[in-house]
């Protein structure tokens, strides 16, 4: 495993109202396939030192590593990394980790992408893995948000939609003016409706909330997708 | 020397000698698994252990119950750094299961319903280490959290605990599972952080 390394705080911006992205230059960094994550540790002045897992927007061999950090009310170091934190500060970071919650451009097969929240990071890293390459695999996502302001990287998705890249919204809270659905979560009808079909036998990775990846994966399941082909990634802790 | 992260600390938590370095305290249980949450029948519920001559060794799950059972009490550590302290589970010893168990191999596969696998020492089952658990805080254990049953390994990374457990495998040689073919310890030790494989 690597060492610890020491990371910049390039940019750091507020993306939705709880929620902030982090770009960091890490000197030594090898790179990372889609969908990993890192451990991020930060010292205080007498020593004290704590680190968590974040998963990665950013993929490929060089260049900045890019996280999204949400401030959770009672946490220990997302507080600090949402409001506190500012371009220039340092703290280490190691990595990557994990060889299972990935995508390969080798991959030939449909790839369903079901996110929710902050569960976008992983699946962003993917998108634009998928986008940069030649790969002919057809990529869809399906991303559930409270309201529009909760959408990390709404920009960016709408300019990689494309023939290969298919997204939709589910929103849980408030949709935008005119939305043709009432606020609601993921339910057998969207699923059927917004979900590549068993049929074609897609990977599928799913990330977000415990509660949020439970219920998606088990309707995936009720509705034929094969077990060995859902992938999920849960958060949790604080 | 570590760098220093301005500012950073004013929301420390209290210090605890039962928390493994790198981990934090949580009080409620997180869940990991790397798919979905298989449905798992008791009627059609089995374990199995199968050994180098092929013989396999079976407990439905009426078998199993009329097992002694434990109680047990203890600290779980995750690799994804929470730990939960004074958990309280109740299930079959693995000594109960293997009595009956004649092997020379020393490292055992677990297998799980769903497909998971982790590898672990036989001598890391034994002496009063590891449990069949079926219980978790007074109630039948969910689903979620790998009910109708699950190991319970508590001295290794949680990982090792393997949901939805159906059955173990000896082997002669300590050959990768699920997640340690995809990056984590093979043996996996919190008190000695083993939390990661070499690449």
């Amino acid at each position: 495993m690597s060492a610890w390394l020491t990371a910049t705080v390039v940019a750091a911006e507020m993306a939705i109202p709880d929620g902030r992205l982090l770009t960091l230059d890490v000197p030594g960094w090898d790179g990372s396939l889609p969908g990993q994550h890192l451990d991020l540790r930060l010292t205080a002045e007498d020593g004290y030192q704590a680190v968590r897992s974040y998963s990665m927007a950013s993929y490929g061999p060089a260049g900045h590593v890019q996280l999204a950090v949400d401030r959770l009310p009672d946490g220990e170091v997302s507080p600090y990394l949402v409001e506190e934190l500012m371009p220039g500060d340092q703290f280490e970071v190691k990595g990557p980790i994990g060889r299972y919650f990935v995508w390969r451009t080798m991959q030939s097969e449909p790839v369903q992408l079901v996110a929710g929240g902050s569960g976008v990071v992983p699946l962003m890293a993917m998108i634009r893995a998928h986008d940069d390459s030649e790969s002919a695999a057809p990529f869809r996502m399906l991303y559930s948000v409270r309201s529009p302001e909760h959408a990390y990287y709404a920009g960016e998705l709408a300019t990689r939609v494309g023939e290969r890249f298919r997204l939709d919204w589910v929103y849980t809270g408030r949709t935008p003016n005119g939305w043709p659905r009432p606020p609601g979560r993921i339910d057998r009808e969207i699923v059927e409706e917004l979900i590549i079909a068993p049929g074609e036998r897609p990977t599928v990775y799913v990330c977000g909330a415990t509660g949020f990846v439970e219920a998606v994966a088990s309707l995936l399941v009720e509705l034929g997708h094969d077990p060995l082909r859902i992938k999920t990634e849960r958060y949790g802790g604080a | 020397m570590a760098v220093i992260s301005r500012g950073f600390g004013s929301r420390r938590r209290g210090s605890n000698p039962d928390l493994p370095p790198g981990q934090y305290l949580t009080t409620d249980f997180p869940v990991l698994s790397a798919g979905p949450t298989p449905e798992i029948d008791r009627a059609e519920w089995q374990f199995v252990i199968r050994d180098e001559t092929g013989t396999r060794h079976e407990w439905s799950w009426d078998a199993m119950m009329a097992l002694p059972v434990e109680d047990v009490h203890t600290d779980i550590h995750c690799v994804t750094r929470w730990s939960k302290l004074g958990t309280t589970w109740r299930g079959v010893a693995l000594d109960t299961l293997f009595a009956e168990v004649e092997t020379s191999y020393d490292y055992a596969m677990i297998h799980s319903y769903g497909g998971y696998t982790t590898n672990v020492p036989l001598a890391d089952l034994l002496d009063g280490q590891a449990w069949i658990a079926f219980e978790f805080d007074g109630e039948p254990l969910v689903p979620e959290h790998g009910g109708p049953a699950r190991l319970l390994l508590p001295h290794l990374y949680f990982w090792k605990s393997a949901k939805w457990v159906r059955g173990i495998v000896m082997h002669s040689d300590d050959d990768p599972g699920f997640w340690e073919q995809n990056g984590y310890h093979t043996y996996g030790d919190p008190w000695k952080e083993q939390r990661y494989g070499d690449s």
